[in-house]
């Protein structure tokens, strides 16, 4: 993989034949895909095409539900995560996630970022006022939150909250963060805040996100992935899949013919 | 449009109001009529005596509820200091850990029954395996058979208000990383907070009114005493044994009795629908 400019990208997770089966339903068909560090890829499709689930198998949230399994290899700077003996907690603590509905911890907004943290490590009391300054500066809600660190996270706009969710990701410094329609929930102007965050984050972290919204894809992502009925349709550079699709499917989906 | 359906549907709802509200007046005057026959005639108990005397002999003057009060606030108490983690803990495992395992399913069965057995039976349950072999009634085991209605009450409760806290919170607690036992006791428990507190008030309540599991195990005490280990006087057990009484002073006292544990429950109730309020509000 390569980005425009011809300069060979690492490979920050590598999908390899993965099916995915809530029951008997066969959700997600043979995809392979690499998701390039420190890149935003991007993935579109039509409800129910499967990209959440996608999303949901890089940290292994489906296995909070029995009946639902993947098979193939999902493989992670490497080490396959499909593993069983995989330990979630971990996997999850390098892979964040933040989902479509903000969801803030019923506590303050400082304590909802020391959660995350407080897990995998041990902070004294300056240095969590450290971090928790950081993750809220780096989500650009440091000045609005500042003097309510105490407040509960519940009394923030929406748009804040799924900021401060981002946050919350951020803060125990993840090598990879997915976010699954982090916008739908929100207005204009916080979509446009969220999707600058997006711009920011990818300098330090890997980003993969789910969008209906196909101008976010191309406005956020380096790499988009188009995906129909579970099957991964096409996958390139987001200028070049925009601007000149391989697929008729694609072009149909983009030029809104179809979906 | 046509008028004589229109006709039909007015009256139709007219006779459907008017029934309803013939319930609803049945209902509160019965209610009433109850809270205005226990207030003319417990207010007359209510003085000072009644919390600093204890109850009088038989034929003797005056006295007070002073120990059955106290019985009463020990036994509900420390019932409530056992059954709250006990339920809370068994409602947290069913909601959040055993959800559809065998274990839990019978878990939930019993403590249905346990919900709708009738309490003295629960009472008897503690006389057979504890009061029968120690041989002798006592204050703990008073505090042990209001438990056993107590915990099935703040069980049930805590696994209904988890199971409303949604699913996206658990999810987000465990993308962090975070262990199942964290997930549930600092994010969905704190989230479901106001449920549970509410759960605990009811339970307190319908404890604080028992009578039937008391008589076989707490029995009573015509003494004042805060010694678990003895026979211990409270406040039903008084007034069912006063109201039958032929004195006229207990008949009184079991009145007064009584409107206390009505206003005690009256509190409760009112306390756990503003903690149910404000989670609302929230």
């Amino acid at each position: 993989m390569s980005d425009t400019a011809g300069q060979p990208l690492k490979t920050a997770i590598q999908i390899r034949n993965l099916n995915f089966f809530y029951g008997k339903f066969h959700a997600l068909k043979d995809n392979n895909l690499d998701i390039a560090e420190h890149r935003v890829t991007a993935f579109i499709g039509p409800s129910g095409c499967g990209k959440s689930t996608l999303l949901r198998t890089l940290n292994r949230m489906y296995s909070l539900y029995p009946g639902q399994r993947a098979e193939g290899e999902i493989n992670f700077y490497g080490q396959n995560i499909l593993d069983p003996k995989q330990d979630l907690n971990l996997l999850r603590a390098r892979i964040g996630m933040v989902f479509q509905k903000p969801t803030p911890f019923p506590m303050s907004i400082y304590d909802n970022i020391a959660f995350g943290v407080r897990l995998y490590e041990k902070l004294s009391r300056g240095e969590m006022d450290e971090r928790v300054e950081w993750a809220l500066t780096k989500t650009a809600l440091w000045n609005e939150a500042k003097d309510k660190l105490n407040q509960s996270g519940l009394a923030l706009s929406g748009g804040q909250q799924q900021r401060l969710c981002i946050a919350r990701s951020v803060a125990v410094k993840p090598s990879v963060i997915l976010l699954d329609e982090p916008t739908s929930a929100l207005d204009p102007i916080s979509t446009a805040k969220i999707e600058e965050l997006v711009h920011e984050l990818k300098s330090e972290y890997t980003v993969a996100i789910v969008t209906h919204n196909m101008q976010q894809a191309a406005r956020v992502s380096d790499f988009t992935a188009y995906m129909y009925l579970g099957e991964m349709v096409e996958y390139g550079q987001t200028d070049e899949l925009f601007i000149k699709p391989k697929k008729q499917e694609t072009e149909d989906y983009i030029t809104g013919r179809f979906g | 449009m046509n008028q004589t359906l229109y006709n039909q549907r007015l009256w139709k709802n007219r006779i459907g109001i008017a029934l309803s509200m013939i319930a609803m007046a049945l209902g509160l005057f019965v209610l009433l009529w109850i809270l205005v026959v226990l207030f003319t005639n417990g207010i007359r108990a209510i003085d000072w005596n009644m919390f600093t005397q204890s109850t009088p002999a038989p034929g003797s003057e005056g006295g007070g509820l002073a120990n059955a009060i106290v019985g009463s606030l020990m036994m509900v108490g420390l019932a409530t200091l056992v059954s709250t983690p006990v339920g809370i803990l068994a409602g947290v495992y069913l909601a959040e850990f055993g959800d559809r395992s065998r274990i839990a399913e019978i878990t939930r069965f019993m403590t249905d029954i346990m919900l709708s057995a009738p309490s003295i039976v629960l009472g008897l349950f503690i006389y057979a395996i504890l009061v029968a072999q120690v041989k002798h009634f006592s204050g703990w085991a008073g505090t042990l058979a209001l438990s056993l209605i107590a915990i099935p009450v703040v069980l049930r409760t805590t696994e209904n208000m988890l199971r409303l806290v949604p699913g996206t919170l658990r999810e987000a607690a465990f993308a962090l990383g975070a262990p199942q036992w964290k997930v549930s006791l600092m994010v969905t428990l704190r989230a479901a907070k106001a449920g549970v507190v509410t759960g605990v008030l009811l339970a307190l309540a319908r404890i604080s009114g028992e009578t039937a599991p008391l008589l076989f195990t707490a029995l009573n005490n015509q003494f004042f005493t805060m010694d678990m280990n003895s026979p211990m006087a409270n406040l039903p057990v008084v007034i069912f044994q006063f109201a039958m009484s032929p004195y006229d002073n207990w008949v009184r006292l079991a009145w007064g009795g009584a409107l206390l544990i009505t206003m005690t429950v009256l509190v409760l109730n009112i306390l756990a629908r503003v903690f149910f309020r404000e989670k609302i509000s929230h």
